[in-house]
């Protein structure tokens, strides 16, 4: 049965009959409405997409999607999913994590996924909280945070996802924000074309344990001059009226003004999310408030054989080279004897 | 049996030889190469690698020492033999750390060359070795295996250290000459493996292995040669496996019978490594293997695969079980299939990794959090593993559960032959397939009525889209329940699930009469050593009967019928009393004596034998 001849699938396709079950006002509910209108977008058939997670109240997310899904165990999906998608390379699988999850109990797998370029999409709901535990501090947790288990405020230095993904050799990252369900739909439906790992992150608000963490980044009033969108080919251009750009000085980026100084707009950087070189991906993830804007968009998106590739291609290679082509053949094969 | 002096040429119902030398001496490979002669004489036997403990010991110590053992035989030969009748000892460190291995009066061929000052200071001798007043005991035959290797290749054109490394082919032509073997097919191996390469080095080792078999004949100091005569086996076509390469290639035939595809995921560790290294090579037969960032990762990608649909597979040894233990415990809860293999070694903790053991039975039935139960399976000779792999993804596919076979260090590494069977003749293993109803919503929870297990839903099959997790489930809808009397049931149709796969598997079989006076009782890879033991045993005339348990749990349907039938019971095990206990739990109405052993060891027959008696 192929979609195909089906009517066109719409959101209500991808919406399962389980209640939703975050905290009010929690941003888990908008990025779920953003994955299920995106879902339909994606030109795939539904019975071909998979969400894995781990544990935590992100990972809940698989129940309330109607599609195959796998509420997996805390930290494991990515290795989980790596066992799916590999030996069943039609499905278009994706994970499902929080920062405790991604980076703390499975922080091994995730750098490994990253290495490995395994082509899942990964949505990592970023609220630098551990939630579903009622509020401790999480890897991502910024230093004098104060948490039940933080009387004395967070004295661990954070976890940056974007980084930790350049240094395993990430193919693709993008950053969204649980405000902006435009930006959401969009990058997830990027993410599904990538061929690798899709790492998103999700700033994601928490409303009953670290509530407004970013409303520095979201604030209505100050959200132009501290986000900057990127677009591939685009030039690195902020503010309300687009009047604020970065440039590269030395090895540091910098915010300018259009015409202070004698900027003009050829001197602002253009974005290139395709360029190997991590370099100025790094950079641009590491920019923080007050002297930065927040990076938002797909920051880097480059071609890399994916493991899954390079699976089928062994195959094929010992496919070709193998003298022995069933069991039956190989138990005979070698040194054997008749009595 | 000791072979007998002052005769030209003796028969011998069995023979255990011993070769041990440096690492760097090629001992894996003289050995491996004596047991293909062997086999293709037509002898029954058995083989066991002794490797050294450390990876690159310093030359001529005793921790770089590296041994083979093998038992030939007439007769049906079930393990490597308790001590050896012969050893090769091309050093003083390889015969420091090996003469506890052998039966007082067995030859001992050592290259006297070697056994200077320096070579005995660094195998950590005071004085000389041979002139210890203990050496009396056996029957010593010099042989200057060094010097006359180094004559026989002089002219090879090799460097040293190359014409240092025919040694072993010296020594291997000896032992042929002394058990009267030819060495035809050793030559021709040196030939396949050097000849087209390196043909000076396929004629230096063939030089070597005819100036040792020349030294026996001409020598007088040497005692006369024996016979072991081929012994009666079922007529087919046989090679030699190891016990690991047994497991890959039992996964790798229920692979190819149900026609998807095996992933293995894997993360090395000894002695399991080598399923990962057999499975490796064989990707062209639609294995996927992932060595994974860690244990965890390893079981939850194989988790990941039987999520898929296709056969997931992982293995480790003890430490990384434990590890594996919550991944498990989801499959169990997901009740997907999933094959763990326990290659087991010395425990606790990183315990003795190269030695074997079997004190990972708890931790295979009960190792898990919540109420897990899971099947647990044995296999009791390196080529029985074959037949047990393939059992543990037949059951764990057609009962939707995860299903621990249990084998150790001794089956891994050692290796017997194997009569190579009919890969057609094995049973045909189902996979339970849900299939999606026009109108009907899809209950993933739904169970097989004799069974009771669920269908496989395979993602990618339009109309079963459905979620399932770690998470207590409602009965047949499968959704997050946490209502109490539901959580119960649950647990106990999943026991029950359990329980009911003792319809699935044979009857418990027993070696010797089904009743009478002891029943020993064994599982998994002691059976060679007990087998030999009882055989013995009745042979002398003693009442009394074995019972090897490849199933464990759960426990064949006549397992309390096989123990009622005898007087006592006496359950030998190298743990502390594991399986004991555990029958304990399941058949209290029967007392059981235990013999046990934690020394990383197996057990030698002559222990058992010794045990034994003291019961009957
Ligand atoms: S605890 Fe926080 S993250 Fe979890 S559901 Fe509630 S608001 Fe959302």
């Amino acid at each position: 049965m192929s979609s195909n001849s089906n009517p066109p699938l719409t959101r209500k396709d991808f919406t399962s009959d389980q209640t939703v079950r975050w905290c009010p006002g929690c941003g888990d509910y908008a990025i779920l409405a953003a994955i299920q209108g995106a879902m339909p977008q994606l030109g795939l058939k539904k019975e071909d997409i998979v969400f894995i997670s781990g544990i935590g109240c992100s990972s809940r997310f698989p129940y309330y999607m109607d599609t195959y899904g796998f509420h997996t165990i805390h930290g494991r999906a990515p290795a989980l999913a790596t066992g799916t998608k590999l030996s069943n390379p039609e499905l278009d699988v994706w994970v499902v994590t929080g920062d405790g999850d991604a980076l703390a109990i499975g922080g091994n797998h995730f750098i490994h996924l990253l290495r490995r370029n395994v082509d899942l999409n990964v949505l990592l709901f970023n609220n630098e909280i551990y939630g579903l535990t009622k509020g401790q501090s999480s890897p991502t947790s910024q230093p004098g945070l104060v948490t039940k288990s933080t009387p004395l405020g967070v004295i661990d230095r954070p976890f940056s996802p974007g980084q930790l993904a350049m240094g395993a050799g990430g193919t693709f990252f993008a950053r969204t924000i649980d405000t902006n369900p435009k930006l959401m739909t969009q990058i997830f439906v990027e993410s599904s074309r990538h061929r690798g790992t899709s790492l998103i992150e999700i700033l994601q608000n928490c409303v009953i344990f670290n509530d407004k963490v970013f409303e520095d980044v979201t604030q209505k009033e100050t959200q132009d001059d501290h986000q900057i969108h990127l677009e591939h080919g685009k030039p690195m251009l902020f503010g309300k009226d687009k009047e604020k750009g970065l440039i590269l000085k030395g090895f540091k980026l910098e915010v300018v003004t259009l015409g202070e100084n004698g900027v003009e707009e050829k001197d602002i950087l253009v974005h290139d999310a395709h360029e190997q070189d991590p370099s100025l991906h790094t950079l641009l993830i590491n920019m923080t408030l007050p002297t930065h804007p927040v990076a938002l968009g797909i920051i880097r998106d480059v071609e890399a054989p994916t493991y899954g590739d390079l699976v089928k291609a062994q195959k094929a290679d010992s496919q070709r080279k193998a003298k022995v082509k069933s069991m039956q053949e190989l138990i005979e094969s070698g040194h054997t004897w008749i009595v | 049996m000791t072979p007998t002096q002052n005769k030209p040429s003796a028969t011998l119902e069995k023979v255990v030889i011993r070769f041990a030398g440096d690492s760097g001496d090629g001992m894996q490979f003289t050995g491996s190469q004596f047991a293909f002669t062997s086999a293709l004489v037509g002898n029954d036997l058995a083989t066991f690698p002794d490797f050294p403990a450390e990876i690159r010991a310093p030359k001529g110590t005793t921790g770089g020492v590296s041994g083979f053992q093998i038992q030939i035989g007439t007769v049906e030969i079930y393990t490597p033999g308790d001590a050896a009748d012969v050893l090769v000892a091309m050093n003083p460190a390889a015969l420091k750390s090996n003469l506890k291995f052998v039966k007082p009066g067995a030859n001992l061929i050592i290259d006297i060359d070697a056994f200077d000052k320096r070579g005995a200071k660094k195998a950590g001798y005071e004085g000389d070795p041979l002139e210890n007043p203990k050496m009396e005991a056996y029957h010593i035959i010099q042989a200057p295996i060094t010097s006359l290797t180094k004559k026989a290749v002089a002219d090879s054109g090799l460097d040293t250290k190359s014409q240092m490394q025919c040694r072993n082919m010296f020594a291997l032509g000896l032992v042929y000459w002394l058990f009267e073997r030819s060495v035809d097919q050793t030559i021709k191996e040196l030939n396949q493996k050097f000849g087209k390469k390196a043909p000076a080095v396929a004629q230096a080792n063939t030089d070597a292995l005819m100036a040792g078999y020349n030294f026996g004949l001409t020598v007088e100091a040497l005692p006369s040669t024996y016979k072991v005569p081929p012994a009666k086996k079922a007529s087919g076509t046989y090679r030699h496996i190891s016990g690991n390469v047994a497991t890959a290639w039992g996964l790798m035939a229920a692979r190819e019978k149900i026609g998807n595809i095996l992933f293995y995921g894997s993360y090395p560790i000894t002695p399991a490594s080598d399923i990962l290294h057999e499975l490796s090579k064989h990707k062209h037969l639609d294995v996927i293997t992932l060595q994974a960032e860690d244990e965890i990762a390893a079981v939850c990608s194989a988790i990941g695969a039987s999520y898929a649909g296709q056969i997931g597979v992982t293995a480790s040894s003890g430490p990384g079980i434990a590890l594996k233990g919550e991944a498990i415990g989801l499959a169990m809860m997901a009740e997907l299939p999933l094959v763990i293999l326990n290659v087991q070694r010395g425990g606790p903790s990183t315990g003795l990794p190269t030695k074997t053991e079997q004190s990972d039975l708890n931790l295979a039935i009960k190792g898990r959090n919540g109420e897990s139960p899971i099947i647990v399976l044995s296999a009791s000779t390196p080529s029985q593993c074959f037949e047990m792999a393939y059992r543990a993804v037949k059951l764990a596919v057609e009962h939707m559960t995860p299903v621990m076979l249990l084998t150790d260090g001794y089956l891994a590494n050692g290796s017997e032959p194997w009569k190579i069977p009919d890969l057609g003749a094995l049973p045909p293993i189902q996979q339970p397939l849900a299939v999606a109803k026009e109108g009907e919503t899809f209950l993933p929870y739904l169970r097989d009525p004799e069974k009771l297990s669920r269908f496989m839903a395979v993602p990618g099959t339009p109309g079963l889209e459905h979620r399932i997790g770690g998470l207590e489930k409602q009965d047949q809808t499968g959704n997050v329940s946490y209502d109490p009397a539901n959580h119960e049931f649950m647990v106990k149709i999943r026991a029950e699930k359990i329980a009911r796969v003792a319809n699935y598997v044979p009857e418990q079989a027993i070696f010797g009469p089904k009743e009478g006076e002891l029943l020993v009782v064994g599982w998994g890879g002691t059976f060679g050593a007990l087998r030999t033991a009882v055989k013995e045993l009745r042979d002398e005339g003693h009442n009394v009967s074995l019972a090897q348990f490849n199933y464990l749990s759960p426990l064949p349907k006549n397992t309390a019928e096989v123990l009622g039938n005898f007087k006592h019971r006496l359950v030998c095990e190298l743990n502390l009393g594991q399986f004991a206990n555990y029958l304990r739990e399941q058949f209290p109405q029967y007392t059981y004596e235990q013999y046990n052993k934690v020394q990383g060891l197996p057990f030698t027959i002559q222990e058992i034998k010794e045990e034994i008696l003291k019961h009957v």
